[in-house]
């Protein structure tokens, strides 16, 4: 339940039922995947079978000559590219990198990077042609793991690649697979240890993860013969999707269209494009509309993972329990292409605490897995599972309750960061008092091989941009057009902060997710911004309404518009004159035309998102299975728009948070071949496997936003490692620092204890 | 590619004839033949729920029973679920429960749902989990889901005593 | 007087000094007021009269999307940062 002694709102806070719930419900919502077009072709991509090989020669004559095939493309089909750095909306991305990601130019980097593709009358025709096709390699050597591809030996993917430092590259450095170094220091750390009573220092991996939405990537393409690309596919920004397909295909972004089709999960990993450009290719070449979805494997095997990583981190705290220093050095595998979330990760790892004296070093480095790309507070996830774990330590060898070390070390308002800002008002050290209070924390846990752990998260929350549209219907009602596709309920938050701003109800508002030609520019539903940012947009269309609404009123009273007021939801002139706003509504026509509210914003960003975590587990030590008995999560939501879908975010959160804790990995043979492609062996928890997790919301209102509102979509996935890590210690007295804390681990740390 | 075969079978009640190859599979034809796009393909290899369907009553995954098997069967989809403008109580639950979120996996737990009921009107919570353990859902954490089905069973059992 | 803090990979232009006061009213303006005291700094950090792609600048606390033309209040803290996005 929501915080707070009385209800601020009216509509924010409630629980209406989502706007687009029926047709999810019933079959009838068009996902990606349901899109039929007269014509329509079925593309398949041909794979490597190598995690690093060079490519000799592609001889696709025996797969075009097949009945039923229509077009063929390998990466001679693209333009080249250079190595500009464009800004997609959400970082800076190297188009060569991107185009080479899409479709393989002369190097295979990853099993499963795409070499080429079909289209055929059938997927079945698609498939038979894609054998067909012969494809010389050179296999070479593959590097797996990031501190083997740091080596000055290691074997190397890309030559253009040189580790760059604040986005310059030194004079005279070599290729490498290191891309990129980060440095992130706050006084002097040397200094800092000198004062602290204990230090503890220790080494972390963690795996490769993937974000393991159920909806498959696809994409149907359809390149006109007035050369207009429309391309209705599955994605968490529509406009960063047609900037991208229109620079790999090499034509105005203008000239392409991207129709959002509902999106069956993203958490980050719908935000690259993999299939619009290769189908759009296909499609120019054949004349035909081309539709393409991966598969399974090729989901795991070919998108965005995010990075596996190496971690040390060192604290140092006085007796009394004070941290007085902290220092890291964090390596993450960007996978095939530069671009891991090294730069959060570094900024991340002490976000939580007030630490007088810090350095952080980070890198981010190449090796043959696909290229990595956001999960759910991208780089977040890895370093609290480093960081609290330590700091659990701290706790115990300095006999302190772990809720308490937090509050007294938590970050707050004033606190600077080691990245430099200093934070405004933040709700983290109210997230930690609200789990030390809880009925969970308070609670005794009894039984043998059972222990609590609590750990704490953080993650920035983007701003971006977003633009909505709201008309006024003479009914009474208002139609919404946004930007933002919605992943979880966003529609109906974004229409709960109209209804709210113009005082009708939620069921008034009619939200609808537009193509890019229908709505101005707006980021990708990510970086937890949606609620915020496009709530904002949401917010400022409703007062454009309003004061036109005042004007319509003022004319049909015939008073002058400045003795007229709108207020609750009504209009009010002099003499006791007062509209309902479906009054007013019914009548805006006899003196006007329609009544249309527009409204964008472009913050950069919200106050941050913290997250305390308890969890009780129970350890087999006879098989080191790890059951999850009772979870908590306490997270600031600065506002709760919409209580259930917080809630919602919260827990779907903890049990990603929980998988990547206990079960997820990618497991690699010695080729470089990823071994459990499928949902039967990547195992994501299923409801069997989890209790249900009890939620506290804590509102502490983001001054940034008019009703308070801060992201929630991403920081409940951060602390669940840590904090189930500490648990197990708990319950065992294992430190487990080594993801994922899979059965044979906890095992064989038993063992070894015994 | 061999010839295709006629299939008749009923489907959400109707008799359907449909033309398939032996190698397409009940989710294909499905989605590519009888364009019934409610039921939702995620894994094509039986792990993942999302296509589950009522083949004689039975839940199945679509994605793993060929078309030609379904000749003289009843398919019941998600398309079936619904009584003409009203949601089914399990539907109507999970709208008031908040139980989707992106809702691709949600057609998959529907049916999956009502084949638990069918057998168990008295599901504890540990039946439930069990019973949806072979539907993945990566967006709700599955608390709101389990909570739906407990409340579609009440209700289902409110309606039985009146 | 604005505070430049100067990320610790470019320190070396500033003899190892993590803070530095620039005058101006924008990011750019401080920028030109440091680089004859500092030559170097704007190339590290700027291209093509921008901030380089990949790069944020925060004041007080608070990332911007205006880059060079954000404003800087007198007693401002600059910050330049790696760009954010998230999941």
């Amino acid at each position: 339940m929501a915080t707070g002694e009385k209800r601020k709102y009216k509509v924010i806070g409630t629980r209406p039922l989502r706007h687009d719930g029926v047709d999810k419900l019933t079959g009838r919502a068009q996902y990606g995947a349901d899109i039929r077009l007269t014509g329509m072709l079925h593309g398949v991509v041909l794979r490597s079978p190598h995690a690093h090989a060079k490519i000799k020669s592609i001889d696709t004559s025996a797969a075009a000559a097949l009945p039923g095939v229509r077009a063929i493309c390998t990466s001679a089909d693209f333009p080249d590219q250079v190595g500009r750095i464009v800004e997609l909306g959400e970082g800076a991305v190297n188009m060569r990198h991107l185009s080479a990601n899409v479709m393989a130019h002369d190097k295979a980097l990853y099993k499963g990077h795409a070499v080429a593709a079909v289209a055929a009358d059938s997927i079945h025709i698609a498939e038979e042609a894609a054998k067909l096709i012969k494809i010389d390699y050179e296999p070479l050597p593959p590097v797996m793991e990031v501190l083997g591809a740091m080596r000055d030996d290691a074997p190397l993917l890309n030559d253009d690649v040189r580790m760059t430092e604040m986005g310059t590259v030194k004079p005279e450095t070599k290729p490498s697979n290191v891309a990129a170094k980060f440095l992130f220091t706050k006084g002097d750390v040397t200094a800092g240890f000198a004062k602290a009573d204990i230090i503890i220092e220790r080494e972390f991996r963690t795996a490769t993860v993937h974000q393991g939405y159920i909806e498959p990537h696809n994409a149907t393409v359809l390149w006109n013969a007035d050369g207009k690309v429309t391309v209705w596919m599955s994605t968490q920004g529509t406009f960063t999707a047609r900037q991208q397909t229109a620079e790999l295909v090499g034509i105005a972004v203008s000239d392409v269209k991207v129709v959002p089709m509902e999106i069956g999960g993203g958490f980050g990993g719908k935000i690259s494009v993999y299939l619009p450009p290769v189908a759009a290719i296909l499609s120019r070449k054949s004349g035909k509309p081309v539709q393409i979805q991966m598969e399974r494997a090729a989901v795991f095997e070919a998108t965005g993972p995010t990075p596996g990583s190496f971690m040390r981190v060192k604290v140092g705290a006085t007796r009394d329990g004070k941290i007085v220093a902290g220092e890291a050095w964090i390596a993450f595998e960007a996978g095939a292409f530069p671009g891991s979330p090294i730069a959060p990760g570094c900024m991340c790892v002490f976000s939580c605490y007030d630490i007088p004296d810090a350095r952080v070093e980070g890198y981010d480095v190449c090796v043959n897995k696909p290229r990595s790309n956001a999960y759910r507070a991208p780089g977040s996830t890895q370093v609290a599972f480093a960081m609290e774990t330590v700091v659990d330590e701290i706790c115990e060898k300095l006999g302190v309750d772990a809720a308490e070390f937090r509050i007294k070390n938590g970050a707050k308002e004033g606190t600077r960061r080691v990245d430099g800002p200093v934070y405004h008002r933040i709700g983290m050290i109210e997230t930690v008092e609200a789990i030390r209070d809880s009925e969970h924390y308070q609670s005794k846990l009894t039984g043998p091989n059972r222990g609590r752990g609590i750990a704490t998260g953080f993650w920035f929350n983007a701003g971006l941009k977003s633009a909505v549209v709201a008309t006024v219907n003479l009914d009474g009602t208002v139609s919404l057009i946004e930007g933002s596709t919605d992943i979880g309920g966003s529609r109906t938050g974004i229409a709960m902060q109209l209804a709210e701003t113009l005082g009708i109800a939620a069921e008034a508002v009619k939200p609808q997710v537009a193509d890019t030609d229908s709505i101005g520019y707006t980021d990708v539903t990510g970086g937890s911004r949606v609620t915020f940012a496009t709530g904002i947009a949401a917010v400022e269309a409703a007062k454009e309404i309003q004061k036109q609404m005042v004007e319509r009123a003022a004319l049909l009273w015939e008073v002058d518009s400045a003795s007229v007021k709108y207020e609750d939801g009504k209009v009010i002139g002099p003499a006791e004159k007062s509209f309902s706003f479906a009054e007013l509504a019914a009548k805006i026509h006899e003196v006007g035309g329609a009544v249309i509210g527009h409204g964008t914003s472009s913050s950069a960003e919200q106050g941050g998102a913290f997250g305390t975590h308890c969890v009780d587990v129970e350890v087999d030590p006879d098989t080191g299975k790890v059951q999850i008995l009772r979870y908590t999560i306490a997270q600031d939501a600065g506002t709760a728009i919409h209580p259930s879908y917080v809630e919602g975010q919260m827990q779907g959160g903890v049990v990603q948070g929980i998988g990547w804790a206990l079960n997820e990995e990618y497991f690699y043979d010695d080729k470089g071949v990823m071994r459990n492609a499928t949902f039967l062996d990547y195992r994501i928890p299923t409801c069997y496997d989890v209790p249900m997790i009890e939620t506290i919301i804590v509102e502490v209102p983001d001054p940034a936003h008019p009703y308070g509102v801060r992201g929630v979509g991403e920081v409940p996935i951060c602390p669940p490692p840590a904090a189930i890590a500490n648990a197990i210690h708990a319950a065992v007295g294992v430190r487990m620092r080594d993801l994922p804390m899979s059965p044979p681990k906890v095992c064989a740390a038993v063992m070894q204890k015994k | 590619m061999s010839k295709k075969r006629v299939v008749s079978a009923t489907i959400n009640g109707n008799t359907t004839e449909f033309l398939c190859e032996p190698r397409q599979t009940l989710l294909e034809v499905l989605r590519n033949v009888l364009n019934m796009t409610g039921t939702k393909e995620g894994c094509t290899n039986g792990n993942c729920g999302s296509c589950t369907v009522l083949l004689n009553g039975r839940p199945v995954t679509s994605c793993l029973v060929l078309a030609v098997e379904a000749d003289g069967a009843s398919v019941r989809t998600i398309e079936g679920v619904a009584c003409g403008s009203h949601l089914d109580p399990v539907q109507q639950c999970f709208l008031e429960g908040a139980a989707l979120q992106c809702g691709i996996c949600t057609p998959g737990f529907i049916m999956q749902t009502e084949a638990l009921l069918e057998q168990n009107g008295h599901p504890t919570e540990a039946d439930v989990r069990f019973h949806l353990a072979g539907n993945l859902c990566r967006c709700t954490g599955y608390d709101k889901i389990v909570r739906s089905v407990l409340a579609a069973a009440e209700f289902k059992r409110g309606e039985a005593t009146t | 007087m604005p505070t430049v803090y100067i990320p610790p990979a470019l320190r070396d232009l500033t003899g190892g000094v993590e803070t530095v006061e620039g005058k101006g009213q924008t990011v750019r303006a401080v920028l030109v007021d440091l680089e004859p005291r500092y030559p170097g700094l704007t190339a590290k950090l700027c291209i093509d009269d921008a901030l380089r792609p990949g790069l944020m600048v925060a004041v007080s606390g608070t990332m911007s999307r205006q880059g060079l033309r954000t404003p800087v209040p007198a007693n401002a803290e600059v910050h330049f940062l790696p760009a954010l996005g998230g999941g």
